[in-house]
């Protein structure tokens, strides 16, 4: 077994798939593979925990499933559902007809009358596809235990039809802002990646990749002061995908560099502050100081 | 793994034994044992994964290791920040005996700070015994019980045994977790008709609803967090606030517990210790506080900083215990505060010197505080711990 002799490789086609990964992201990507096991992704919001598990997706090019949890996901809306509407018709319809009532009750819950949810979507493809389960503290606790059960089985049980096992077995990635805490069993279960905020070098890549065309020193002028914009005491720090909203505003309004126009900072920095405070907090006076020590 | 590996590993500097397979395997494994040690949430399932993913790293590559084994083995941002430290500790060593050291030195460091503490209590207690001997003749009850539930727990202390008082905060945090899930039990039986049921159940009747299905709303216990004030001025108390935490922590599932004085500190952990002897010592420690004053504000602001996003929502009572003796500036309490409470359900402090006949709360602390409170109450004894249960149903 030499799986992580390929990790450059792999980066190379992570990066074709428009994600810039960190080695040790790879190789826990690549150790997912091997090992079967869900990764779990923490990090702050916006630094592109969701964007691993699209550049998954592309890089095996297969299917991407998505499960948005949020407080009050039941197993209805994220495993299987009955189409209750169509096997109310159908009984209407069979009603005159000859059958016994086992055989009409065997045929409304058929498949043909079963919805089905994300979660049996994934274990139900003959290739494996990329599950994201995003934002799981979002979800119960009730819902996170039922999860674990079937991130360990990979079967789902029903009760009118039984047990569908796995076809293949997906690659699950789930992403986590820290709004709770997760189980241990959970943690357990899952390989882990903490996504920090990118390096300078990092960031400048992604800008370039993912904002085509723009100049490379405004790029470096507008990732230089984002991460010196990190460093000042804020409520919500700004992610990468506020940078590069940033650096597709300032593209947009014809900028060519940050020094020779100093007042769209002002005007645009609410692409990177999201609430009141910070925005109070940074008058033009401290973004004229960040900015001379940016250019 | 092959001897030929072996041997180009030991050019790169690694320890090599004679016998590589066990003594490669063995190092894993005593890797993960290290890790467990450290509070890591590892066991026998993680040590044979991390065997199974060494064998397909390039062992080479000492950073394939460490990033393979760190996404296998951590399990939270902590666990993920103090990991290289301890990666590197264990593998650049040449001898297992350093990091043996490691591990111990941590547990010495431990007992020479329980040593300290429990050398400062023991003074404080004499102090206040001394102090206080006469007040205590003013304890005149009906009952024995009635007299635990009225007397103020700075009295109490002087008391060799504690227990039976301890076994009544406990019994009163389960009570009220009992009365809070009864209530929300009467409040779920409004009606409201589940459609989907409803529609299942008609099925049966060739579509006719006939049988009603009535939603249940979920139980949800609100979830609770402490932060509970350990400085000096708090000496009296602070041993049962910590104790009354525990039994909060015992009842409510979703409940987390601060200590502060000048600085915040996360002491869940330290509060589910299950051995009550080794808990009641470990208690004492942190309650013995730690000098030089109180920073409310600041330990509020470094709460809000690293953990109100994560574990105050919508649904949370913060609880604040304390006298409101304040060294930092009242201005900072009253910001951090006002942002707490904007995340909040309801923040509640617990003053035990509001059950003094003289008290007012003038201190600057206080006034500041005041504004952003949704109630002030006292908790010097008990029955002023039982009424808790009362104001969190009617809050």
């Amino acid at each position: 077994m030499r799986a992580f002799a390929d990790t450059e490789e792999f980066i190379g086609t992570l990066e074709q798939a428009g994600y810039i990964a960190e080695r040790g992201l790879a190789v826990a990507l690549l150790l997912m593979a091997q090992l079967k096991r869900p990764l779990l992704v923490e990090g702050d919001a916006g630094v592109g925990k969701t964007e691993i598990a699209k550049a998954l997706a592309t890089a095996h090019s297969c299917e991407l499933i998505r499960l948005q949890c949020y407080e009050g996901l039941d197993v209805n809306a994220a495993v299987y559902e009955w189409n209750y509407q169509r096997q109310l018709l159908a009984i209407k319809m069979r009603e005159t007809q000859a059958s016994s009532l086992a055989e009409k009750e065997r045929h409304v819950f058929s498949e043909e009358y079963l919805l089905q949810r994300p979660l049996l979507q994934a274990i139900r493809r003959s290739q494996s596809p990329v599950l994201l389960i995003d934002e799981i503290d979002r979800a119960d606790e009730q819902f996170e235990a039922y999860l674990l059960e079937v991130l360990s089985d990979y079967q789902v049980s029903i009760p009118e039809l039984g047990t569908i096992c796995a076809v293949s077995i997906p690659h699950v990635v789930l992403t986590s802002n820290g709004t709770r805490e997760l189980s241990d069993a959970l943690r357990r279960r899952c390989l882990y990646h903490y996504l920090d905020y990118p390096s300078y070098e990092k960031e400048l890549r992604i800008v370039l990749r993912r904002a085509p065309g723009i100049d490379e020193r405004l790029a470096g002028q507008i990732v230089t002061f984002v991460q010196k914009l990190r460093a000042q005491e804020l409520q919500k720090r700004p992610g990468t995908a506020e940078t590069l909203d940033w650096a597709a505003a300032l593209m947009r309004l014809g900028v060519r560099s940050l020094d020779a126009t100093p007042d769209f900072i002002a005007d645009t920095l609410a692409c990177l502050l999201k609430t009141r405070e910070d925005l109070a907090a940074m008058p033009p006076t401290v973004t004229a100081r960040l900015l001379a020590q940016s250019v | 793994m092959n001897p030929q590996r072996a041997v180009a590993v030991g050019l790169e500097g690694w320890q090599v034994q004679a016998g590589f397979a066990t003594g490669f395997s063995g190092r894993i494994v005593e890797f993960v044992r290290l890790l467990r040690v450290n509070h890591y949430r590892v066991g026998i399932r993680e040590a044979i994964d991390a065997l199974r993913v060494a064998q397909c790293v390039d062992i080479l590559d000492q950073r394939q290791l460490r990033w393979a084994l760190r996404s296998l083995l951590c399990s939270n941002p902590s666990d993920w920040k103090g990991f290289d430290a301890l990666f590197d500790s264990y593998w650049q060593r040449q001898s297992t005996g350093a990091i043996e050291l490691t591990v111990s030195g941590r547990i010495e460091r431990l007992e020479a700070t329980a040593i300290a503490g429990r050398q400062a209590k023991t003074v404080n207690a004499t102090d206040r015994r001394r102090e206080e001997a006469g007040s205590d003749a003013l304890r005149v009850g009906a009952s024995a019980h009635e007299a635990m539930t009225r007397s103020d727990f700075r009295l109490a202390q002087l008391h060799e045994n504690t227990w039976p008082l301890e076994q009544w905060i406990q019994a009163l945090a389960r009570r009220m977790r009992k009365r809070l899930l009864r209530r929300h039990h009467i409040r779920s039986l409004g009606h409201r008709i589940h459609i989907r049921r409803t529609v299942r159940r008609s099925l049966t009747y060739g579509g006719m609803p006939l049988d009603l299905i009535y939603r249940e709303r979920r139980r949800e216990l609100p979830r609770l967090v402490l932060i509970i004030d350990v400085s000096g001025s708090m000496n009296a108390y602070s041993y049962f606030f910590l104790r009354f935490a525990r039994g909060i922590i015992d009842a409510f599932q979703n409940t987390d517990a601060f200590a502060f004085h000048t600085r915040l500190v996360h002491i869940v952990d330290t509060l589910r210790e299950p051995d009550r002897h080794r808990l009641k010592e470990k208690l004492a420690w942190i309650a013995a506080g730690w000098g030089g004053g109180t920073r409310i504000g600041e330990c509020l602001q470094a709460f809000n900083r690293e953990y109100a996003r994560r574990l105050v929502d919508s649904r949370t009572f913060v609880f604040i215990l304390s006298d409101g003796y304040d060294t930092g500036a009242p201005e900072l309490l009253g910001e951090q505060l006002r942002r707490l409470q904007q995340r909040a359900k309801r923040i509640i402090w617990l003053n035990p010197l509001l059950g003094r006949a003289d008290y007012a709360p003038i201190a600057i602390g206080m006034q500041a505080a005041l504004p952003y409170l949704d109630l002030l109450a006292p908790a010097h004894n008990l029955e002023s711990l039982m009424k808790i249960e009362d104001m969190l149903l009617r809050l």
